[in-house]
Parts: C-alpha cells; structure tokens; sequence
C-alpha cells in the first residue's frame, strides 16, 4: 500500500496538470458535455484507487490510457454511439501523444494565471474569495463585512473553490456545475 | 445514462460540492468530531479523495497571490475598493499587427493600459463582458472593482459596448468629463481638450468636472452627439445614417459625406504616418465617398482622377493643390 500523503502528492504534482489536455481529450471524444465532470471524476477515483496499490511511472500514458478503457467501456453501455465518437476513439492515441502548448505557456506565470482566474469569477464570488483568501478572513467576517448571511457567503466561496479548480486545471469555462 | 465503469454512480457535482463543503469548514471552527466526521467520508471513496484533493491544491495555489501581495495589502481599511485588473484579449495577432501596446501592471498597481500608434485599432473584452475597441493613436486606462469599472481615455477614439450593471457603473473620463453608461454602445473621441461623444444605442450620461456645468448631467439617448470643450457642451442630433459614418471607423473606414478636403485631410492624417497637405487655394473643395483610413494614396488618387487636382509626393507628405495651368 502506499500512504495516503504520498498518493495525493502524486496526484497534485502529476495528474492534475494534465487535466487541460485530458479534458480536450475527453471533450473531443465523448459528445455529451454535460457528464464531463463526471467522466473526469470516474477516471480519476481509478487512478488514485490504482495508486494505492503503485504509482504508476510514467503517469501520463498510465492516464491517457485508463481513460480510454473507461471512455470506451462507457460507450459500449451506452446503447446509442454516434459515428463521430467511434472513429476519434481511434485516434485517441494520437491525440494524448500531443499535449497541448498553450498549458505550459500559462503555467510559466502562474501568479498572472491564478490573479486572472480569480479576475473570472462572478462578482460576489470574487468578493468572497478575496476577502477569505486575501485578507484571510473567516466565514463570520466576510458575512459582516458583506452584509450577507455566513451560508450566503459559503455558498459563494464554495462556488468559488470549484470554478477556481475548473480554470486552473481543466477549462476556462467551468463545466459540470450543478448551479 | 450515469454509468459509473463497475463503481457505484456518484455524481462529480455532488461530490465536489461536498468536498468545498469540508474544505471551508476546515478554515473556520473545527473541532474533534469533524476530523473524525471527515476523515470516514475521505477514506470512504476515491471519488472523496479526488474530488477534494482537487479543490484542496487549487485552493491552495491561491494562497500564493496573497503572500506576494505587498504587506500594506493586508492593512487596508476595506476589499471593496481595491481595483483589479481585467483583461482579456480579443485577437492578439490582429493587435500585434496593428502596433498595439498593451502594458500590465502586477500587484499592486492594479489597472491595465492599452495604447494603440497611428494607423493602429485594436478590440479589448474586459472581464465583465463589455467590449473596447480603440482607433487609431489612442490610449486608455481600464480600472475594475466590485464597485466601479472606470475607463480613462488619454487621447485619441475608443468605441464601447457596455454590459450594464447597475451595482458596477461603468464610466468613461475624458477631457474633464466624465461619462456614465447606463446600458450603451457609445464613441467617445478626445484631443485632451475636447471631447466628442456619440451614442448609438442605450443611454448615457455625461456630467462635467467643472463648476458651471456640473449640476447640468446631460443624458444622452441614441442619436445624440455631444461636444464639450471645459465650459461649453452642445448636443446634436445625428441622422442615423450619419452616425453609421462617423462609426466607419470600426470596420477601418473613412466616410465622407459633402466634407471639405481640410476636414477629409484631418481625419486621413490622424491615420497615416504621411500626411495630407491641402492647398488652402482648394481648401474648402467639397468631397464625398469611403475610404480605406490607411490609404492615403487612395484619396491622393481621387483627388487628382475625379476632382482634376495635383497631387505631388513628398518624404512624409502628399501635397494635393491646384493643377499648374
């Protein structure tokens, strides 16, 4: 078994970058936007699952890998697959072999990166967000200061928190969001 | 539809949902039973741990912003006024192309610059959706809140297509005035001194930093060019037509509807690194048509083909005047 802290060290430092190029990969392939998150979140609970037992060395194939076989078994429940979906699925090799340029260019400046990440959120999440992070302030606070009620203000910072992961790691445009 | 490969469904959203949950809970009270409470719903799935790893390390990266903010940050009376800097740029390479300068100032400066040169345009999204396009030699400053966005035109001409929000006004400085959207597509054109606004759709307000006028806001409403000097303001009504040439700019246009050759010669130079030099014998010789704003040739040809007059190439200049007999 490997330890716990070790597998989330893992998972930050090596998965989670790849998620821009695994959600294209995931988006090209599957046209069904709105299961998405979901499909990304099956493919990670099996690579963290996998983990456990070993890290898998090298991790990018290891992913791209994984998520065919979870892509592909999904499809085949699927009784309806439409063309489009069973012809990219043989070029989804192909397409993890590539990893797109435009991730590495943003992460070179990642201080720019997170101030416009945070630039996107909607106004009273932004708020919220600031105020916690920045100023460091409590639920309680932010609520006083905002004049708002504290599940109010966790609902914004809790939005805030996802839509922050989304652009940080997957997409711009925050997907999967059940709001 | 929600098959989970061999795994009980659970859904990302939830989960994630679930996850933030704890995660801000950990920043406030907690005690005993919650660690416990947490650490069953951890070890209870993969999904648990993805979701809230996730979430966890992108939270956490946003700590950085704040530990390289300058200390002074911290002490400041309120977050609410503190400007942010929005930007997002539509069409790089066509910026580029166009000579664009566009500045970013890090923390804490928080305000963008964006400048074109002669001959330059280029279109701007600001994050709150409104959309910026500058002509040529322009240059502005974009300042965002959660209160205020405000735009300072420096000199030259900006077109904006405002997103209303009535708990962010919008507002335009320029020339001592100051112009509020009240839900707008507007052009505002400077020189420092003079102001030109003309709006095209929605409405707008215009007040004045000086005295004499300042309890005298006027409000705008589509059609409407206002001109307005540090103590005069006059407000005309624009056929529609005329409007749309006066906005050709957008499109790289110049139209001329009945113009003088002074007035056409004006427009072209604020374009062109060659300038027009008209003959003040021909000066007030009427003209008409469009024109590409970057081709000063094209009008040297019209001048001399249609109008019979003589155009004569100089370094830096096109002299157009009375043919010599």
């Amino acid at each position: 078994m490997v330890a716990a802290p070790e597998v989330e060290l893992w998972f930050v430092r090596e998965v989670l970058p790849l998620e821009a190029s695994l959600m294209r990969f995931l988006r090209n392939s599957y046209r069904n936007p709105g299961e998405l998150a979901d499909l990304r979140q099956d493919i990670y609970a099996e690579l963290i699952e996998t983990a456990q037992t070993k890290i898998p060395d090298p991790t990018k194939p290891f992913v791209f890998a994984l998520a065919r076989n979870i892509l592909v078994s999904r499809m085949r429940r699927e009784r309806i697959v439409p063309m489009e979906t069973m012809s990219d699925l043989e070029n989804l090799a192909l397409a993890s072999e590539a990893p797109p340029p435009d991730r590495t260019v943003i992460a070179r400046d990642e201080l720019r990166h997170l101030r416009d990440a945070i630039d996107q959120l909607p106004p009273r999440c932004r708020e919220a967000v600031m105020l916690a992070r920045i100023e460091g302030l409590s639920g309680r606070e932010i609520a006083a200061r905002l004049n708002l009620n504290e599940s109010t203000v966790s609902h914004y910072v809790k939005d805030g928190m996802r839509k922050l992961a989304n652009m940080l790691y997957g997409t711009s445009d925050p997907q999967g969001d059940p709001a | 539809m929600n098959g989970q490969g061999g795994m009980p469904g659970q859904r990302a959203g939830e989960v994630e949902d679930k996850a933030a949950d704890w995660l801000w809970r950990q920043a406030g009270e907690w005690k005993i039973e919650d660690q416990t409470a947490f650490d069953s719903w951890l070890a209870e799935s993969a999904h648990h741990r993805a979701a809230y790893w996730r979430l966890k390390a992108a939270w956490g990266r946003t700590e950085r912003v704040a530990a390289l903010r300058p200390s002074d940050f911290r002490r400041g009376a309120t977050a609410k006024n503190r400007t942010w800097p929005i930007m997002k740029f539509a069409g790089v390479a066509c910026m580029a192309a166009a000579g664009i300068v566009a500045t970013f100032y890090l923390w804490p400066s928080s305000e963008a610059s964006y400048a074109t040169a002669i001959g330059g345009q280029a279109k701007i999204t600001l994050a709150d959706g409104s959309h910026v396009q500058l002509n040529t030699d322009t240059a502005i400053t974009v300042s965002m809140d959660t209160r205020h966005r405000t735009v300072t035109l420096k000199k030259g001409e900006a077109f904006f297509d405002v997103q209303h929000d009535a708990s962010r006004p919008f507002s335009v400085l320029a020339a001592g005035h100051r112009i509020v959207d009240l839900g707008t597509e507007f052009s505002v054109r400077t020189n420092g001194k003079r102001l030109q606004v003309t709006l095209l759709r929605g409405r707008a307000r215009l007040e004045s930093e000086s005295d004499w006028v300042q309890h005298h806001a006027t409000d705008l409403t589509p059609g409407e060019v206002v001109v307005a000097t540090a103590n005069s303001l006059s407000v005309s009504n624009v056929p529609v037509h005329q409007l749309a040439d006066a906005l050709a700019w957008r499109r790289g246009k110049l139209v001329f509807s009945h113009v003088t050759l002074t007035e056409a010669a004006d427009q072209f130079n604020r374009y062109n690194q060659t300038k027009l030099v008209i003959d003040p014998a021909i000066a007030d010789r009427k003209i008409s048509g469009t024109f590409e704003a970057g081709s000063v040739q094209s009008f040297a040809s019209i001048a001399q083909y249609a109008l019979g007059l003589r155009s004569e190439k100089k370094p830096g200049q096109i002299i157009i005047s009375k043919p010599t007999p």
